[in-house]
């Protein structure tokens, strides 16, 4: 592409018709069989894309022997080694999301779709099936030369192989997703006996599909197509953002190597040598040079390429690199901490940090909600006295039953609380209900509505302990 | 026909309009097609399956080789209910109500699934949450939350008075009575203190709200003497009661009828029971060992 004509067009009319010239479109028509080489991105890359290994190690960690980490549908809650989390502390998990989606936001504005070209399941998943088809069929040229082959014995066996390697693979993909909601030894003897419940049917099947059918066969175009985060992502760079980049003023006017030098009377020329290694390796098939682009999931492997021929070539690394618009344009670059949209983002990290320190220390062990009955909102007993009833409900999030005693704060002078003569029965991991009235002289209530605050406390610790604030009603006075 | 359309070799339905408008045949996608076909398809599998046509020479309806109906359907989601509660019911069939209250997870079975029933058949008349009704004799049927029972609180006159129901009495006074006599008896009770006038003794009221005035729980007669009223607290509505007493047969009578349940035959006997444990659990119901102190405080009419 003639990059000087690109960017004089750029933002005006007749730019549009000549970005139309240039319009070509990875529509998944033809399979991108991407080169494989090693160098210093490969490298990150293999060590980010490991992280994975705790999605398919974690689930069998013990811990008091239980399942250390365990998001127990079934029994509505959360095991965190000792910790154990609630439905009504599941706040945190917007929270959680909220940091994540920050953490992406920042590292976005940063540099670009780190998350996509290192951590995303989509890029890992696609990167050990392509591995794996590079070791059954070889090279990306041998692969061609497969595809374009006639059905043979050699061809069947190859296929036949790799996709039932990817098979496996995802097949261990959906079984390791399972058992973070189930206990996974549990799991596999159920799994083995073919006796799952059909939840867990369904979950394994789609995400067999999902794997083999996303990494194996749509690879980039689900990052192309389907993929809302990439989109999301490509719109949150900015000119401060360092992102892969050609370096064009160094790079153009691209040519073949020639022998001789300029002054030797070759013509002038750029230190793109035009190999194509950069369109090469990449995953998606999206050639750098044109610029920033939506295919490109910014993993650095033209990075790596471009090094490797500058070495061959005797010319300095980094025609192809991290590099911000502002500095390919020749503009000043603003250092990191003139960036404030990362600012806010950190700032909303903290925020979401913070909230969730405060609530995994602030859990409790037992939660207490006091409902007063609206119908009737007080009843005039034959003595005139008022009664008031009450539901409570107790979260006891001890690992045992408990028993509580009531007492009010507040409230109606000389008032006596009915149904908690004895200590009430509190069941661990899950809510208990009881009906609770207070009954007051009538001659004592002065207003229609008087703050009372219930409190329960565990009779064997009196640290174990909720309170709750509610109203008594009465007539008017 | 002009074939000047820049799709050339594509034939078109043969309609010109406006000299040159043509509409061209493409056919539509495979996919769409298959997509059409397995539609079609599956109609006729859904007509053959399912109910479908009516037939109305017969007034009936193809069943279908499946033999599904809505009733079936119905049945079998009632089946998966009843199976939760099927444990509970077949307990308290053996139970007596108060057993049942002994039990707390019976009671709390009852608490939760008594709504319906309570909603059902007793709501009309004492209201949503057993809060009474109020028509223009005052309070309709009386608040079955408050600790004033004119027929008992412990649970075995609760089970009763639905089992048997239940129907007030008092006389009309208004032809032995003078109209000040109606109102210094008037006045007497709207204090709570019917003694307060030699006229309680002396016309007869004691014969059935007993001599101090707090009513004979085997009657249903009111306790004069408390803070919760059958009907009016106002001396109006009193006099009213004491002049055309309570389904005296005078045509003014105050209303007081609950009816018997049992008889009805709506109701299955666990039924009753669980109503009786529902009314209980309000917070009037009274516990058997104190009693005797507390119970008596009844009446039709106070």
């Amino acid at each position: 592409m003639d990059k000087e004509a690109g960017q004089k067009e750029a933002g005006t009319v007749t730019g549009i018709y000549h970005e139309l010239e240039h319009w070509n479109v990875n529509m998944g028509d033809k399979t991108v069989h991407a080169k494989r080489m090693p160098g210093f991105f490969r490298t990150i890359k293999n060590y980010t894309q490991a992280l994975y290994l705790l999605f398919f190690l974690v689930p069998y960690l013990r811990w008091n022997g239980k399942q250390a980490i365990l998001f127990d549908i079934e029994h509505r809650q959360f095991n965190f080694f000792s910790l154990t989390v609630l439905p009504q502390d599941i706040w945190m998990l917007s929270l959680l999301l909220l940091l994540l989606a920050m953490a992406l936001f920042a590292a976005t504005s940063v540099a670009s779709r780190v998350f996509c070209g290192y951590f995303c399941f989509q890029t890992a998943w696609t990167d050990w099936f392509v591995w794996l088809e590079d070791k059954i069929e070889g090279a990306p040229h041998a692969r061609r030369k497969l595809d374009a082959a006639p059905w043979n014995l050699e061809k069947i066996r190859k296929k036949v192989i790799k996709h039932l390697l990817w098979m496996a693979i995802a097949l261990f993909t959906g079984i390791s997703f399972s058992i973070w909601f189930v206990d996974a030894y549990w799991y596999w003897s159920t799994l083995i006996r073919l006796e799952l419940p059909m939840v867990g049917w369904v979950t394994l099947i789609t995400f067999f599909f999902g794997t083999y059918i996303m990494a194996g066969l749509l690879r980039e175009q689900v990052c192309m197509w389907m993929c809302p985060y990439a989109r999301i992502q490509g719109v949150m760079t900015d000119s401060q953002t360092i992102l892969p980049a050609y370096d064009y003023k160094r790079g153009e006017p691209r040519g073949k190597l020639q022998r001789k030098t300029d002054a030797e009377g070759g013509t002038a020329q750029g230190d793109c040598i035009d190999c194509y290694q950069c369109v090469q390796v990449c995953p998606t098939g999206v050639d750098i040079r044109d610029g920033q682009q939506l295919g490109c999931i910014t993993c650095g492997l033209c990075l790596d390429a471009c090094d490797s021929i500058m070495d061959k070539v005797a010319k300095p690394h980094g025609l192809i690199r991290y590099a911000s618009l502002d500095e390919l344009e020749g503009k000043p670059v603003k250092k990191m901490y003139q960036h404030p949209r990362t600012w806010v983002y950190i700032g909303i990290i903290l925020m979401a940090f913070g909230g969730i320190v405060y609530g995994l220390t602030h859990l409790g062990s037992m939660t207490l909600n006091v409902i007063s009955e609206r119908q009737p909102l007080f009843v005039r007993m034959s003595d005139g006295s008022i009664q008031n009833k009450y539901e409570f409900k107790v979260l006891n999030k001890t690992g045992h039953d408990l028993f509580v005693t009531v007492t009010a704060e507040g409230g109606v002078k000389d008032q006596v609380i009915l149904g908690a003569e004895k200590p009430l029965l509190t069941h661990h991991g899950r809510g208990t209900s009881f009906t609770i009235f207070v009954r007051a002289p009538g001659e004592n209530i002065k207003k229609e509505v008087t703050p009372i605050g219930f409190r329960i406390q565990s009779v064997e610790d009196p640290l174990i302990a909720a309170e709750y604030k509610t109203r008594f009603n009465g007539p008017k006075p | 026909m002009s074939e000047k359309h820049d799709a050339p070799g594509i034939p078109t339905t043969g309609h010109v309009w406006d000299d040159d408008l043509a509409d061209l045949t493409n056919p539509p996608p495979k996919w769409w097609m298959l997509g059409l076909a397995a539609s079609a398809l599956f109609c006729v599998v859904y007509f053959i399956y399912y109910p479908s046509f009516p037939i109305s020479s017969t007034g009936s309806f193809t069943k279908g080789i499946g033999g599904w109906t809505a009733i079936k359907e119905m049945e079998a989601d009632k089946g998966e209910v009843d199976a939760v509660r099927g444990k509970f019911e077949t307990r308290l069939k053996g139970l007596t109500p108060a057993a049942i209250l002994a039990d707390s997870e019976l009671t709390e079975y009852v608490k939760r699934s008594g709504k319906v029933l309570f909603g059902d058949n007793c709501a009309a008349c004492h209201g949503q949450n057993g809060i009474g009704t109020h028509d223009k004799q005052g309070l309709f049927a009386p608040i079955l939350n408050d600790d004033d029972w004119l027929y008992g609180g412990k649970i075995e006159e609760i089970h009763a008075s639905i089992e048997n129901g239940r129907q007030g009495m008092m006389m009309a006074g208004k032809d032995m009575l003078s109209a000040t006599e109606i109102d210094t008896l008037a006045n007497a009770v709207a204090k709570g203190q019917p003694n307060a006038t030699p006229l309680f003794a002396e016309k007869g009221c004691t014969g059935c709200h007993g001599p101090d005035g707090k009513g004979i729980q085997a009657m249903g007669s009111a306790n004069l003497t408390d803070k919760v009223w059958r009907f009016d607290s106002s001396v109006e509505g009193i006099k009213y009661t004491i002049s055309y007493g309570v389904n005296s047969g005078d045509p003014k009578a105050r209303v007081a009828v609950m009816p018997n349940f049992k008889e009805a035959g709506k109701l299955s006997d666990a039924e009753l029971k669980k109503l009786a444990v529902y009314v209980y659990k309000f917070g009037g119901g009274q516990a058997d060992a104190p009693a005797a102190s507390k119970a008596p405080e009844a009446g039709v009419a106070k």
